[in-house]
């Protein structure tokens, strides 16, 4: 089960990722568990398996609006939805692989696989709960989900 | 030069291939893994390389160690989200020269790929 600290370190990925590529910050909210070990999703969902000493995924997952501005921001074409499919995945990558930075090398991170479209939910492993960080970036909302044994 | 552009992202590729403002750099190949850069390396022999290091088929790790196989002087410039410092040093124990982490400014960049530049022309002086 992750701790408050351990929590912190996905807020710390993920303010750092939108302040270095968009110079805005980012609004966190109250990160909360979810008990039915399953998280509603957003339009695209780009997510990583965690393997090695720690076992669980990090998914980060948002409305594609945001991801077409992302990707504008980024200087590109926003409209490529080939981009905004890329984009969810790699914020994914960066924030799960920062957390690095914390929990060490033999926290083995996948590469991203990117679900598109709004499936109801996606299951987190199984007796596992979720903590979802709700983050607000130039008034978009996006999720980053992590659940770790 | 010739620089080869390995990351299984297409939005980090454009990204680097865009933001890259430093002179010297005369032709930009792309690679999407580490199997697509050792093949693209024969094809091409880039002088100098951005690294991505978690990509499927061949991961960034093995792949530096394969394109030092091949030209063991190449320049490799490691761009990764993983940020620990036991994997920047096995990188640059593997043979990469230097180690960006994502998320990175245009000006991390571009100082990265200067300095490079820089050690590649001073080989090629040799």
């Amino acid at each position: 089960m992750m701790n408050e600290k351990e929590v912190n370190v996905f807020i710390k990925g993920a303010k750092n990722y939108f302040k270095t590529v968009s110079q805005l910050d980012v609004e966190i909210g109250t990160p909360y568990l979810v008990n039915s070990r399953e998280a509603a999703v957003g339009d695209y969902t780009g997510i990583i398996g965690i393997s090695g000493e720690r076992k669980g995924c990090v998914f980060v997952t948002a409305p594609t609006a945001m991801l077409r501005h992302l990707v504008v921001t980024l200087g590109d074409d926003g409209s490529d939805n080939e981009l905004v499919r890329d984009v969810i995945g790699e914020v994914a990558n960066t924030i799960s692989g920062n957390a690095r930075s914390e929990f060490g090398p033999d926290f083995m991170i996948s590469v991203p696989v990117v679900v598109e479209g709004k499936p109801q939910m996606i299951s987190v492993p199984r007796d596992l709960m979720a903590f979802v960080i709700p983050v607000q970036w130039n008034n978009y909302s996006l999720f980053v989900v992590v659940c770790l044994e | 030069m010739k620089l080869l552009i390995v990351d299984d992202s297409l939005i980090i590729r454009k990204q680097i291939e865009r933001e890259l403002k430093v002179s010297g750099i005369d032709e930009i190949y792309l690679a999407v893994n580490g199997l697509d850069a050792v093949k693209k390396c024969k094809q091409y022999m880039p002088e100098i390389v951005t690294m991505d290091l978690t990509m499927p088929e061949m991961d960034g790790v093995v792949c530096v160690k394969e394109l030092m196989k091949i030209n063991p002087d190449i320049m490799i410039l490691v761009i990764s989200a993983l940020s620990d410092k036991a994997t920047a040093i096995q990188a640059i124990k593997n043979g990469a020269r230097g180690f960006i982490c994502k998320p990175f400014t245009e000006e991390d960049l571009n100082k990265a790929i200067t300095k490079l530049l820089e050690d590649a022309r001073k080989i090629i002086a040799k």
